[in-house]
């Protein structure tokens, strides 16, 4: 038993992002932004989660954006359609809230942070509020989505941080031009923690400009995404510790320690990097042995 | 009539060298022989008031099982457990006997003799079937086919869950067990290493359950995938909640934040479920040369005793009242002394110290004192103003309990809980909503793993009546 993907697309030259379309049509029907799923690839595997993409009720279908960084996203990045993913588990975690807000929302993408937007993105335009996307990139192959996105909401501005694509410069430079020329009622922001940190600076209100609500989307590391284990807390600014899994993984972007969440997120800093050196080690050494096996076919 | 000699020792159980259990996560203990268990079932006087079986929750008949074994009838004594108890060679291995059935015993009241060793025997009789029954690979086609029959959902595949799916199958139900996890088990997979309770041997005892013909579905997150609501539409009349306490808890100080500060659920999930002590699995585990565990109960045990098979230099159990209130079975106590871990009694941590990089590097603790008994009645330890001192530690494990966890409760509206978010029940194991039932940790809140079977086996007699329309309120 397992989860089928049923198909899989590199969404950069660089093939270091992809997009994947899962079938699980029960799933489908009851996921929404905000939500994750954890997956797991082989009896062996870790337990990992992240963030649900895009979902098709009609379809029966998940979507994941996935970035290659450590052994289990990069033999995700090796599994072809038709191939099953062993466990799929979701949806989890709180479902972003939406409502109707009076002045336009603005959503915040950083990186492969841009898939997780998408389906809040959806969910408020459904409802008619004045949709604003950020999309932001460090390079120009690395951005993905930007026709899915003009597709649904009412604005979408492109940045990147060399200046290949759109404006040069960071997401918070377009959005402080934002909240410079117009009321805006709420911001979500996804991406690198980093990036998260500098959104809420920026909306907090302690600077020049207006406190603007800012939700952000936490992805620290966790086993059960369930509230068991407690691995994935993180602190509040008042001091307590919540659980991402089941608090989450969206929260109040003014109510996060940012620099302990960077700090959590280190914690197998290490062993992952051991981890991933000696899996590339051992497929280029399948590679190398297939190689040769070809050789001496011919 | 027979005449029973009163021996006063019991047969003792082999074990594992302590020096070199330590270092693997293989079974501590060994099992009895034949000889030993024949040797030992004849301690047993046979005495007609029958106190061992009061004090067992699911009322296995001790008795008649134990004189199967004295008369070398291992299939009749089997046959006899199993009448009440579905997964003896669990029980057999993590029951706290000592407080139930063998605290009753007649033998154990004469003075300077010990209780028949009702525990081991379970366990020799439940491995002895697993033995001669190995026929192999679990087989699909062999499993009872319960397809057609009313459909029972159960959530939770602990021990609760198992042993109600279990009763509810030999009463002719067709019940599927929803479970979170990619696994089967709960707390007898995640929680309870591998050197006290073999996953070999939980799998049998599943895989004896499939045979009954009990459905599991995986990977069933019941709250977020599926509502109650959902599973009625597919058929479901009746539910049973199994779900376990579930949410750590920490301990509120600073530093808890740090990494190298992790929950016992955490610890032993890395550890247990995604077998992070076997080099060949991706899952990873923080590691460190002295490791603190914070509590003194069997988790606390078995984090501390997981820690020195992965290759701690010395692990401290820091426990704020004396010895005398640990509330860790005697057996486990005994086995981590054995074993070379330290205990700090009358010691309570009150920050913890990390380094530049937010990483664990020491703990500060008070000494504690006790005082007059609390609600538990046991007594109360106070901390001794100025007594701080700080010990050098790279890892934190706290083992200091569990909360409810509201991830399904919060999602069935009119679901009656109690101030600490625990489902409330009736003497059926009847919830607020009349077809939904629930027991174990959920209820209760942490406890055994024997009084989950017991509610489950409660709570499939309540399911039974109640869909036979039988269920009366008195």
């Amino acid at each position: 038993m397992g989860w089928k993907i049923l198909s899989k697309k590199f969404l950069n030259n660089e093939q270091s992002v992809f997009e994947m379309v899962v079938e699980a049509p029960d799933m489908a029907k009851k996921a929404h932004g905000g939500n994750f799923v954890i997956l797991r690839l082989t009896e062996q595997g870790e337990r990992f989660p992240l963030t649900v993409a895009d979902y098709d009720v009609e379809k029966g279908t998940i979507t994941i954006v996935v970035m290659k960084i450590g052994k289990s996203t990069t033999e995700l990045s090796l599994m072809e359609p038709g191939e099953e993913i062993l466990d799929f588990v979701g949806p989890l975690g709180k479902s972003a809230h939406i409502e109707k807000y009076e002045h336009p929302v603005v959503l915040v993408g950083g990186g492969v942070g841009i898939a997780p937007i998408f389906p809040q993105a959806k969910e408020l335009k459904a409802i008619g509020n004045h949709v604003i996307v950020i999309l932001g990139a460090r390079t120009k192959d690395l951005l993905f989505w930007e026709d899915k996105f003009r597709q649904i909401v009412d604005e979408v501005i492109v940045t990147t941080d060399d200046g290949s694509y759109g404006k040069k410069g960071f997401v918070t430079d377009r959005l402080k031009e934002l909240m410079e020329n117009k009321p805006l009622s709420h911001v979500i922001a996804i991406g690198p923690i980093i990036m998260m940190k500098f959104v809420a600076k920026l909306t907090n209100g302690q600077g020049d400009l207006p406190k603007i609500p800012t939700t952000v989307s936490l992805n620290p590391i966790m086993v059960d995404g369930t509230g068991m284990c407690g691995g994935c807390r993180f602190l509040t600014l008042d001091g307590q510790a919540k659980f991402a899994c089941v608090d989450g993984p969206d929260v109040d972007g003014h109510n996060v320690n940012f620099d302990n969440l960077i700090a959590r997120n280190s914690r197998f800093q290490r062993e992952e990097h051991e981890r991933l050196e000696k899996f590339e080690h051992e497929c280029k050494l399948l590679a190398m042995a297939d190689k040769a096996e070809g050789e001496c076919k011919e | 009539m027979r005449k029973y000699q009163i021996i006063k020792t019991r047969t003792p159980m082999p074990q594992q060298d302590p020096h070199e259990r330590a270092h693997n996560f293989s079974e501590v203990a060994l099992g009895y022989t034949e000889e030993m268990a024949i040797k030992e079932a004849n301690r047993c006087i046979q005495c007609k008031t029958r106190p061992c079986v009061k004090g067992c929750p699911v009322e296995v008949p001790i008795p008649e099982f134990i004189a199967k074994v004295a008369a070398h009838d291992f299939e009749g004594a089997i046959d006899k457990i199993k009448e009440k108890n579905v997964l003896p060679a669990i029980c057999g291995r993590v029951c706290p006997q000592e407080t139930q059935c063998e605290a009753k015993c007649t033998l154990g009241k004469i003075t300077g003799s010990r209780p028949v060793a009702i525990g081991r025997l379970e366990r020799f009789v439940a491995d002895w079937e697993q033995r001669v029954k190995d026929i192999g690979e679990f087989d699909e086609g062999t499993c009872v086919d319960l397809s057609g029959k009313t459909k029972v959902a159960v959530i939770g595949a602990g021990p609760a869950g198992l042993t109600c799916a279990g009763e509810l199958a030999k009463l002719d139900y067709d019940v599927t067990i929803f479970e979170a996890f990619h696994k089967t088990g709960g707390v007898l997979v995640y929680g309870i290493p591998e050197f006290r309770l073999p996953k070999k041997i939980v799998q049998k005892e599943i895989d004896n359950l499939r045979e009954c013909g009990v459905k599991i579905k995986l990977d069933a997150v019941v709250g977020k995938l599926y509502t109650l609501e959902d599973l009625e539409e597919q058929g479901y009349k009746a539910f049973f909640i199994g779900v376990g306490a579930g949410l750590p808890i920490f301990l509120n100080i600073p530093g808890i934040e740090l990494n190298g500060v992790l929950s016992a659920n955490e610890y032993l999930t890395r550890v247990n479920l995604m077998k992070a002590y076997d080099p060949s699995y991706d899952t990873m585990v923080d590691s460190g040369k002295v490791i603190a565990v914070l509590g003194g109960g069997n988790v606390a045990m078995d984090s501390a005793r997981t820690a020195l098979r992965l290759g701690a230099e010395k692990v401290i159990v820091v426990y704020r009242r004396s010895e005398k209130e640990i509330p860790a079975r005697r057996e486990e106590y005994e086995h981590a002394v054995e074993e070379g871990i330290e205990f700090h009694f009358l010691r309570n941590p009150t920050k913890i110290i990390g380094d530049e990089k937010g990483f664990v590097k020491e703990m500060e603790v008070i000494k504690m004192e006790l005082g007059e008994p609390d609600a538990s009645g046991r007594r109360r330890p106070i901390p001794i103003p100025g007594s701080e001192y700080t010990i050098s530690v790279d890892l934190v494990i706290m083992a200091i309990g569990t909360r409810a966890n509201p991830l399904l409760t919060q999602n069935i509206p009119n679901l009656k809980l109690n101030k600490w978010g625990y489902i409330e029940v009736n003497k059926h194991m009847q919830s607020s909503i009349p077809n939904v039932f629930a027991g174990g940790d959920i209820v209760t809140g942490s406890a055994t793993v024997i009084s989950a079977m017991g509610a489950g086996k409660e709570a499939a007699k309540g399911i039974h009546k109640f869909l036979q329309g039988k269920l009366d309120d008195s």
